[in-house]
């Protein structure tokens, strides 16, 4: 059969979740993310024609809560786990160009 | 303003409205503008390890009210992961909805009768505020970047219309329009400059009846003038790039209210992959019948109908008229027309009144009860306040209450006696035998002279139309 992935996939979902991969590690990913697959592929062995797709196990719908104020987090304590804050926010490095 | 050579806008605009809840959309944090940064967080709008999502039911049923303002199908709707990296967004992914929103298929009909149609209004949670710092205090120069996290994770919705606006007045008329659906249904407050109203404009141009050009996104607009002007420098933008053989690049640009002009802030090179997959932490939304009768039951009169009723009960309107009345409607104030007219009151009056005196005072329309105003109303309709007695009147009520009669009479706004006016009027003439004569040849500019001379030496304490009476008897 042919491969479930290509090395180009692999390249390119890396390249969108920010990871740089070595060569080395780019092959042996795309042969194990290939196996996930393959094995997921199971599923189409099952005739599945009446049941409806589900994204989640539980039967569950709605589940809200009411629109009540809770107490936030002391900011001090919050700051305090930012490896960089000023003026009372996170500081970060310098954004180029705007949030998608 | 219209193209040249028969080039045609075509815009589609995508509106942000943060919804006026208590609390946040997944978390109780408050949901309240101009805090100190970073006082309304907590694990879950910080995105940290562990936290799970709740949601607002309170934004649910804002959500579904916004729906049924716009005509929409409202159906059971999911949520969705929209991965990217930018830091006003602590999780790396914002939950939105993504093919199946909770509104869609709707339309929204502007007062000229225009029908623009909405394509979904989804729900989805905001993200966190960025400051960038930086010598030239523009976004490119900036070497820092501070964020606030108190914006993020509050509820909005994101109304997304189809391209069918063909002008930037229409683009403008819709954004109104909508916000003064939005501002009369509870769901937000509309304010374009705080951000609570935010709107994109998708902006190409073609030859009539061509297939759509290659499309534009402008961004940062922060005024329904700051919309069009935009617009239309982008359209002629993309017109002058067309005529000179040029090609239009799918882009997102900057709006710079300041320059007037807009410019490119991101290319769209490649087909945006935010790697949508669902919300393994949220289940499902599917308001029974009985949820969604109790939210359209709860629905107040749109803007459009209330405007109908104060027009139907004007008659004739001026163009002047027709935006007092979209004033009064825009800003809630409808009762104090209405109040007149159910006392069988000067609705033309009672309109001018509100839409000056009460419009210019918002926040004093508390101390102004209907009762009070109708008596004002009539005070001055029957000749006991002149327009700037009544003017001032109405101020001291707005700025601290009271009672109308009182009023008038520690301001001294006692009518002139009619023996008075008399004894003035005929001295004016006397004074001024020329325009006396032309007005008794039939020269009727000449009254306004003579109402101004009245005023004058009676420093406005006389009426208008008692003048005009007077000058007639004499004439």
């Amino acid at each position: 059969m042919t491969e479930p992935l290509s090395r180009e996939d692999v390249s390119h979902v890396a390249k969108l979740a920010r990871l740089r991969l070595t060569e080395e590690e780019l092959v042996r990913y795309t042969e194990q993310l290939g196996k996930i697959l393959v094995h997921a592929q199971d599923l189409n062995s099952l005739d599945l024609a009446g049941v409806a797709p589900t994204a989640h196990p539980f039967g569950l719908v709605n589940v809200v809560r009411q629109d009540e104020v809770h107490p936030s987090i002391d900011p001090a304590a919050v700051l305090a786990e930012a490896p960089d804050a000023e003026d009372g926010r996170f500081a970060v490095p310098r954004i180029v160009g705007e949030a998608p | 303003m219209s193209l040249p050579n028969g080039w045609e806008m075509v815009i589609g605009l995508e509106v942000h409205t943060e919804l006026k809840t208590k609390t946040k959309l997944f978390c109780g944090c408050a949901n309240a503008f101009g805090s100190a940064p970073n006082t309304q967080v907590c694990p879950i709008c910080l995105g940290l390890p562990g936290s799970l999502p709740v949601m607002n039911e309170r934004a649910v049923e804002l959500a579904m009210a916004i729906g049924f303002a716009l005509n929409c199908t409202i159906q059971d709707s999911t949520f969705h992961r929209k991965n990217y990296f930018y830091p006003d967004m602590p999780k790396d992914y914002q939950i939105s909805q993504y093919d199946v929103p909770i509104n869609a298929h709707g339309y929204l009909t502007l007062p000229d009768g225009f029908r623009v149609s909405i394509e979904r209004a989804h729900m989805e949670e905001d993200t966190g505020k960025t400051t960038h710092l930086g010598t030239s205090g523009r976004i490119h120069g900036a070497d820092r970047s501070l964020v606030d996290y108190n914006r993020s994770g509050v509820p909005l919705v994101e109304i997304v219309s189809g391209p069918d606006i063909r002008t930037s007045q229409q683009a403008r008329d819709y954004v109104a329009e909508l916000r003064a659906i939005l501002i009369a249904i509870g769901a937000s407050d509309g304010r374009m400059e705080e951000g609570s109203l935010r709107v994109d404009a998708n902006v190409s141009v073609r030859k009539a009846d061509a297939p759509f050009g290659t499309r534009c996104e402008i961004k940062n607009l922060n005024s329904l003038r700051s919309l069009q002007r935009a617009i239309e420098y982008e359209a002629l933008r993309q017109i002058e790039v067309l005529e000179d053989g040029g090609k239009i690049r799918q882009e997102t640009r900057h709006w710079d209210e300041d320059r007037g002009e807009t410019s490119t802030l991101r290319v769209k090179e490649e087909a945006e992959d935010y790697r949508y997959f669902r919300e393994p932490d949220l289940v499902d939304l599917a308001p029974d019948q009985a949820w969604r009768d109790r939210v359209k039951a709860g629905l107040p009169r749109l803007p459009a109908e209330r405007r109908g009723l104060i027009e139907s009960l004007l008659g004739e309107l001026s163009d002047a008229q027709r935006d007092a009345v979209a004033t009064i409607v825009d800003q809630g104030l409808d009762e104090y027309v209405l109040g007149v007219a159910d006392a069988k009151g000067d609705v033309s009056l009672a309109l001018a009144r509100t839409a000056n005196e009460i419009a210019a005072n918002v926040a004093g329309r508390t101390n102004l009860s209907v009762a009070n105003f109708v008596a004002t109303v009539a005070m001055e309709q029957l000749g006991q306040l002149s327009a700037t007695q009544a003017k001032t009147v109405l101020g001291e009520l707005l700025e601290s209450g009271g009672d109308p009669a009182a009023i008038a009479k520690a301001k001294g706004f006692e009518q002139l006696s009619s023996d008075t006016l008399s004894v003035t009027v005929g001295e004016l003439i006397e004074a001024n035998p020329d325009e006396w004569q032309r007005f008794k040849d039939g020269d009727d500019k000449l009254a306004q002279f003579f109402i101004g001379l009245v005023m004058k030496a009676t420093k406005g304490q006389a009426n208008g139309k008692a003048v005009i009476a007077e000058l007639q008897s004499r004439r």
